[in-house]
């Protein structure tokens, strides 16, 4: 064994104390809201870092003051729906514009990219126009429609991609074995690209819980709404009286969307990083 | 020798299906036929209006007669209309050049002395031959309906002047104004230091947040990654979780957090006998903020992906320097630096991308605040498209939000093409696996 010089001791106190101090930055903000949403009081005001007691009220609340379930059963809808239909979709049109050569091909693709490229808020008017033409607006089916139809571009690059990737000799193979191209298909190629599909369900199931600007755009009456925009509005009134509520709201999304990305970690992270390679 | 071929190929330009008809496929004749006469009925007249909607965008206002209101044409329905119509065409257009080239093609084998094909025999090769293109279908229609339309509109917006408070529909007409919105977003006083203020901020942001999140990501990383580190699967659990966390969720809890007048933070400074501070009230404070609460959001994921990089590389590499007498410093910097930066560079200028277009970050930790007397409809924090967010939303500028995204597109396309020309020539170095 080497020795350990003093130098060496200072330099590894030194990265400790760093290591403990960026754990508490980031523990902190979390345990803030897991407080506050067991926190006695309701605004964000009286709300304490380490009250004397605790409360499950809030929680209550939600389901009792608000329709914090109907608004939970309608972004499980919407986020389950959307997510079906993208990775459907998407890996139809990966699959397609992977595996075959046909004219059209090429430009399909570029169009493809192109549209990646552009705000998403430019197509927000036109969009709004076309879901009232066909009466679509304010409905559930709208929205669902708007986020799989957003998703195809950007998700089909990245797929597309991972099926490139993967040697022709392994269809190949197969068909000399007798498979057929369904089989080939469902046996061989979508268990291989179990990671990146995996990466274009989550984010297409995670994107709803998420997003308020197009959930507003379509969504109009009270009973239709969906999570982030009840949120959203319980914390950004003037007195933020509906703090601790809003904590309890926020926690109970939380969870399942961070154990998901905590045990799917491994697959989210190399889909975001062939995204960003591949285009 | 007579050309059958190109007589078809004729009588197809004349009517469709008549080609198909004179060599003898009669089904397909009669499904051409049926084709053009469906779109001369039905979708004709719609055609002829939309394209006059597209072209004068509505003629007549609305107008009061006898104290009633005798509503005139609505200028953006005409528009979304004529832009329909045109996809029509498209369609139509692309549908009768295949006509005409499969009565080619078919008089071609006449020519020949082969038998064309029956019905039956050329649906099954049309089946082969089209299989991806019905694979596609329902993509197409989507992407056409959800992305594309929309995008030609907002671009066509762009040219217009359909914007608050002398053209909005319905009750005044919109009109074709060529380049001068953008013409007006570069001289209109107000304006033009709005775009060129937040334009420099979106810029000093983009870099800003890009360039702390990566090298805190890449410091952790070597933290973690280094030997005598003890409990590194915990800290690796705690540092990933902002990651895991939903960002709008975050992000709405920091807002709270430096909450100048109820907040935690302000709380804490107060009992410790300091002053409350403006986080974001305060220009330089907020944006400030804004990196910090990015930084918090963003490391994580960087962190995750060196260390797959730092793993990856050759420990061979490492002691070969240790034998020659290299320090710590030295290995990181001339090993572990260039090795990592030649992996994740493209990955660093997709977050620039990223970062230059993050709205959510900006609208829901302050909304852009606080906000700038001398900049039009924008604060100090506001980056681009949260500018236009408000431009639409807010204050239905549609006209010049869409000129602004057009601007921002030409960024983001010249960013993308850029790195992915990077991202070849980092493959066919193939120094990292």
């Amino acid at each position: 064994m080497k020795k350990v010089t003093i130098k060496q001791r200072v330099i590894r106190a030194f990265v400790y104390f760093l290591l403990i101090c960026i754990t508490i930055t980031t523990i902190l903000p979390l345990y803030f809201v897991v407080i506050a949403s067991f926190n006695p009081g309701n605004s964000l005001f009286s709300t304490k870092m380490f009250p004397e007691t605790l409360t499950i009220k809030h929680y209550r609340d939600l389901f009792v003051e608000k329709d914090y379930a109907l608004w939970y059963m309608n972004t499980l809808k919407i986020a389950v729906s959307s997510m079906v239909l993208t990775v459907i979709l998407v890996i139809i049109t990966s699959y397609t514009l992977s595996q075959f050569r046909f004219r059209g091909r090429k430009s399909g693709l570029m169009i493809l990219l192109v549209i990646t490229m552009f705000p998403g808020f430019m197509s927000m008017i036109a969009i709004y126009l076309l879901l009232l033409q066909v009466g679509l607006l304010d409905t559930h089916l709208g929205l669902i429609l708007v986020y799989s139809g957003g998703n195809i571009a950007g998700f089909t690059w990245l797929v597309k991609g991972y099926f490139d990737g993967i040697p022709r000799s392994i269809p190949e193979a197969a068909k000399i074995d007798g498979a057929g191209n369904a089989t080939v298909f469902t046996r061989i190629m979508l268990p291989i690209s179990f990671p990146i599909i995996t990466f274009v369900a989550v984010s297409s199931f995670i994107g709803p819980w998420m997003d308020f600007i197009f959930a507003r755009l379509v969504l109009r009456t009270p009973s239709k709404k969906t999570l982030a925009i009840g949120l959203f509005e319980m914390v950004t009134g003037r007195q933020n009286t509906e703090f601790t509520m809003f904590a309890a709201g926020a926690i109970l999304v939380a969870l399942p969307v961070t154990i998901l990305y905590m045990s799917l970690q491994k697959y989210l992270i190399q889909g975001l990083s062939e995204g960003a390679s591949k285009i | 020798m007579k050309s059958n071929s190109k007589r078809a190929c004729l009588l197809s330009v004349i009517f469709m299906g008549l080609g198909q008809l004179y060599n003898g496929q009669i089904v397909k004749g009669i499904l051409f036929a049926a084709i053009e006469l469906v779109f001369i009925v039905y979708l004709l007249p719609f055609i002829r209006y939309g394209l006059w909607g597209i072209f004068t965008l509505g003629e007549t206002p609305q107008a009061f007669v006898d104290g009633k209101v005798v509503q005139g044409d609505h200028s953006i329905f005409l528009m979304v209309y004529g832009i329909i119509a045109i996809v029509l065409i498209f369609i139509f257009v692309i549908l009768y050049y295949f006509n005409c080239q499969d009565a080619y093609k078919v008089g071609k084998l006449r020519d020949n002395h082969i038998q064309p094909n029956n019905f039956i025999k050329s649906l099954k090769l049309a089946g082969e031959k089209g299989f991806p293109y019905l694979m596609l279908l329902p993509s197409i229609f989507f992407v056409l309906f959800i992305t594309v339309v929309p995008l030609i509109f907002g671009i066509l917006v762009a040219f217009t002047n359909y914007s608050s408070p002398n053209h909005i529909p319905p009750r005044k007409l919109v009109d074709w104004v060529g380049f001068q919105t953008f013409v007006d977003l570069f001289t209109l006083s107000g304006y033009k230091e709005t775009f060129f203020g937040v334009f420099g901020w979106t810029v000093i942001w983009a870099v800003l947040a890009t360039v702390t999140t990566f090298f805190s990501g890449l410091i952790f990383a070597v933290i973690l990654n280094s030997n005598g580190i003890r409990l590194k699967k915990f800290w690796r659990t705690v540092f990933i979780l902002p990651w895991a966390v939903p960002g709008y969720i975050s992000i709405l809890v920091f807002r709270n957090i430096f909450n100048a007048q109820f907040g935690p933070l302000n709380n804490w400074l107060v009992s410790i006998g300091m002053n409350r501070i403006q986080w974001f009230g305060d220009p330089m404070w907020a944006k400030i903020v804004c990196l910090v609460v990015n930084l918090w959001l963003g490391f994580p994921y960087f962190m995750a992906l060196m260390s797959g990089v730092l793993t990856g590389i050759p420990r061979d590499l490492y002691e070969a320097a240790e034998v020659e007498g290299a320090n710590a410093i030295q290995k990181f910097f001339k090993i572990t630096l260039p090795l990592v930066m030649f992996a994740t560079a493209p990955l660093l200028i997709m977050s620039f991308a990223h970062n230059f277009n993050n709205f959510n970050l900006i609208h829901f930790l302050n909304s852009g605040g606080p906000v700038n007397t001398n900049y039009k409809y924008a604060g100090h924090t506001d980056i681009l498209l949260s500018w236009i967010y408000k431009l639409t939303l807010e204050q239905n500028q549609f006209n010049k939000a869409c000129a602004v995204s057009i601007i921002i597109f030409v960024i983001i396309a010249t960013i993308s093409i850029f790195n992915f020309r990077r991202t070849r020539s980092f493959k066919e170095e193939d120094m990292i696996q």
